[in-house]
């Protein structure tokens, strides 16, 4: 199909992990002086390429041309000495260091002595950043510099190697609107030199101003691939959304009841604003949006864990100051992160004591402690869940993520809470702990609990939620009821496209 | 029986065994029942004070200042003695206990409520109590003479075979094998430790738990103090200096991870219990001084070696059993 041959070609890569096809028989070419954008929701696959492209993740099967020859990359040093080099949306630098140590840090030029070559090392800083016309003092500690002149150093870094792939994953996540102009200016003067890019963003309007291909990737598979200017935004949405919503959400009808919380003006000096809802008993609100959209703040802001948040929130008509995660729990509030493994769980503790954790005063009124009730509270909401494990003594630790999810829900409902947030609850679990998850989101909503779901998933929050909200860089955008969910607005208004569509 | 083996306490049990053994084959006298429970009294204060930092061990924090704590608390108590002979002990010994705890709760709120590292925060106050065992000493030694009879003899009393400083041990052994497995205060000082955020989540202060532990490891310090004021009957500024890295060494030999989170009373008696004997048996074997040093040194690093490698065992292997038996 094309003239050009690709510098790099990635041909039927497969990547298994436990339970989980992280990536399908997914192909992809990058060619000299051209950006290819990778696109695709949350999960499609496009950071697992990236880690096989670095030499991080070791395919399962499927070969890597450079130059048409077939090449294998086992750690990252092969990925450099391949001119392979990725930046990162939070770029991996080191804030003590001078942006000349940065740039040539594990590959420092030496004397033929063995003694640092630092006057050469210098030299090169100054040629390399002119190249990119950034003008930075070599000296300087990167900690003084802003997250823009940061992605300058990364890409001069880059540069050092003699990168002709060069891999940027959602590099403009954190700049302001004259950094990614700037950014914009350095992406082309690498295209000028010949260099093969890859560019993972979320943003249309970046793809449009900046790729000349597209790829993209569905739930770890390849659909399709082209040039930028012959395809429409609708078709890309299409392409990376086009699904059916299966139906296998155990979804069931529940009537919705009262109003139970009511969040009003809820604000926070930097990470979201105005945010205004309300949630009913047996309902599930689902919050969509990208990585980095403040649901997870919000969320976090709701359950006391950060308090410099203001605005109302009112339980059952009752007006509410939830300053720590305890005022939440006693509000009826709880809350299952996202991260499970640090904020979920005692690791080592085992599964009975977890669950009886967040109770161990109401257990134990005299502090004294009852192995048995804690364990009979444990057995009933463990089986309740189907948490897989030889018994209830088993340490959290050896449990699968799913099974640890499990128990982290578990442990909430024995609470018996009336809102229960749940932040990405299938995120990174096998499907049958996914299904158990959903099945058990609408038990919930029968008992006349509310729910409401964070998640980045479209098929699962289309599938299970009432309601919807989208959030886009703190603010909410939008809301659908469920008879109007299409994946296409959710995403537009997610991503922040132009409104044509809506 | 293999399940036993794989148990890190019961390990170390078997190690403090053959190295008895070991003992016993060159001095037979030295595992004569009245010798044992000799050392075993002697060992009395190091447990005391190691279950105490064990605590603190636990919450992800460290007390540098417990061996000042007890110099600090027993220049206290052995000045109020040698000014009023008459005052009567157990009440000298309840404002020795008193004052740790108040030494150990400055300690606590420092990292809590300063959210100073308690490393930083003890090695000040480590500096500072030694600094004010000077001042109230101003330099001079209070001497067993000047010391009453009663405040002497308390803890050398034999009852039922063992002296009551060796029944001190043992009580507190019991006090925290139920605070630490049977209080629902306990338990959650290991949920604090060992995943600070989830256990923040589920409504724990962590800083609170910290706290906490700092005054309980003062308070064992400011009981420990009397004893070890009583059982050697003098007090100078210098008392018990370096006596925090035993603590910490038996600690970490009964594999009380410094990490925070884990050790057990059991783990934590048998480490002190090791080293005591040790230092019980070298000398008498007629082992150098410096070789104790280099001796117990290793066996921190071994002791260090072993745990990080048998949990790593431990998991995956409990790991393939959960799955069979899961699916």
């Amino acid at each position: 199909m094309s003239e050009v041959t690709p510098i790099f070609s990635l041909l039927n890569i497969s990547k298994h992990f436990p339970g989980v096809k992280a990536l399908d028989k997914v192909q992809l070419d990058l060619y000299p002086g051209e950006v290819t954008a990778l696109v695709g929701e949350n999960g499609a696959g496009k950071s697992t390429l990236v880690k096989v492209m670095t030499g991080i993740y070791q395919p399962t099967e499927g070969e890597l041309y450079l130059d048409g020859k077939p090449v294998n990359i086992a750690t990252p040093e092969d990925a450099h000495h391949n001119g392979i080099t990725a930046i990162h949306q939070e770029t991996v630098l080191f804030d003590e260091l001078s942006v000349m140590e940065n740039i040539f840090a594990g590959h420092y030029l030496q004397l033929p002595s063995g003694r640092l070559d630092w006057k050469q090392m210098e030299q090169e800083t100054i040629r390399i950043l002119s190249e990119i016309e950034a003008p930075l003092a070599p000296k300087k500690l990167l900690k003084e510099l802003s997250i823009g002149q940061r992605h300058m150093v990364a890409i001069a870094r880059a540069l050092s190697f003699d990168a002709r792939v060069v891999i940027l994953d959602e590099p403009t996540a954190a700049l302001s609107h004259r950094e990614i102009e700037e950014f914009y200016a350095i992406v082309y003067r690498l295209q000028k030199k010949g260099c093969a890019i890859l560019f993972i963003s979320h943003k249309f309007d970046e793809i449009y101003s900046i790729a000349d291909r597209f790829t993209v990737f569905r739930d770890g598979c390849y659909i399709g691939e082209g040039k930028i200017a012959e395809v429409e935004e609708k078709e890309l949405v299409s392409m990376m959304v086009g699904r059916s919503i299966d139906t296998a959400f155990p979804k069931t009808e529940v009537d919705i009841g009262d109003c139970i919380i009511e969040v009003k003006d809820f604000c926070h000096p930097t990470e979201f604003d105005a945010i205004n809802f309300k949630l009913h008993q047996g309902e599930i609100l689902g919050f969509y949006g990208l990585v980095g959209a403040g649901r997870t703040e919000v969320m976090q802001s709701l359950f006391g864990v950060s308090n410099n948040a203001s605005g109302q929130i009112i339980v059952n008509n009752k007006e509410l100051a939830i300053k720590s995660p305890s005022d939440a729990i006693k509000a009826g509030i709880v809350y299952v992160p996202e991260e499970r493994q640090a904020q979920g769980t005692v690791l080592e503790f085992p599964i009975y004591q977890n669950i009886s954790l967040p109770q161990l005063d109401k257990l134990n009124p005299k502090g004294f402690l009852n192995t048995a009730t804690e364990y009979s509270l444990a057995d009933k909401y463990a089986k309740r869940l189907k948490v897989k494990a030889p018994n209830w003594n088993e340490k959290v630790e050896n449990l699968s993520g799913g099974n640890q999810q499990k128990v982290v829900i578990g442990k909430w409902l024995a609470t018996e809470p009336k809102i229960i947030i749940l932040d990405e609850p299938t995120k990174g679990i096998d499907i049958g702990s996914k299904a158990a998850v959903h099945e058990f989101m609408s038990e919930l909503t029968e008992q006349g609990l509310a729910v409401i779901m964070v998640s980045s998933e479209l098929p699962e929050i289309m599938g299970m939620a009432d309601r919807i909200i989208v959030m886009r860089e703190g603010l909410m955008v939008n809301e659908f009821e469920r008879a109007q969910f299409s994946a296409e607005q959710l995403v537009s208004a997610a991503t922040g496209m132009t409104g044509e569509l809506q | 029986m293999k399940q036993l083996l794989k148990n890190r306490e019961a390990q170390l049990a078997l190690v403090i065994l053959s190295l008895l053994a070991m003992i016993g084959a060159i001095i037979p006298d030295f595992l004569a029942i009245s010798n044992l429970l000799g050392v075993y009294t002697d060992t009395s204060i190091l447990i005391i004070l190691a279950l105490g930092q064990m605590l603190v061990i636990i919450t992800r924090c460290i007390d540098l200042s417990i061996a000042a704590n007890v110099a600090l608390t027993g220049m206290v108590v052995a000045t109020i003695n040698s000014l009023y002979p008459d005052f009567p002990v157990p009440v000298i010994i309840l404002i020795g206990a008193g004052f740790g705890t108040l030494l150990g709760m400055l300690n606590g709120w420092l990292v809590w409520k300063m959210k100073i590292p308690s490393i930083v925060v003890t090695l000040g106050t480590m500096a500072i109590f030694r600094g004010a065992v000077f001042l109230i000493s101003k330099g001079a030694w209070i001497n067993a003479h000047q010391m009453s009879a009663t405040f002497l003899e308390i803890p050398r009393y034999v009852f039922l075979g063992l002296p009551i400083l060796g029944w001190c041990s043992v009580i507190v052994i019991a006090a925290m094998y139920y605070f630490t497995r049977h209080r629902q205060l306990g338990r959650k000082i290991y949920a604090a430790g060992n995943s600070p955020t989830a256990a923040y989540y589920i409504g724990v202060d962590v800083g609170k738990k910290q706290f906490i532990a700092f005054t309980i490891s003062g308070l064992l310090a400011g009981i420990a103090s009397y004893l070890w004021i009583s059982r050697y009957a003098v007090a100078y500024v210098d008392i018990a200096n370096g006596f925090e890295m035993l603590v910490i060494a038996s600690c970490v030999i009964g594999g009380v991870s410094i990490a925070g989170g884990t050790g057990t009373v059991i783990g934590c008696v048998l480490g002190a219990l090791f080293l005591g004997i040790i230092n019980n048996a070298l000398p008498v074997i007629g082992i150098s001084p410096f070789w104790q040093m280099a001796i117990s040194g290793s066996v921190i690093i071994l002791a260090v070696i072993a745990n990080s490698r048998s949990e790593r065992k431990v998991g995956r292997i409990i790991l393939r059993k959960a799955v069979q038996n899961a699916s």
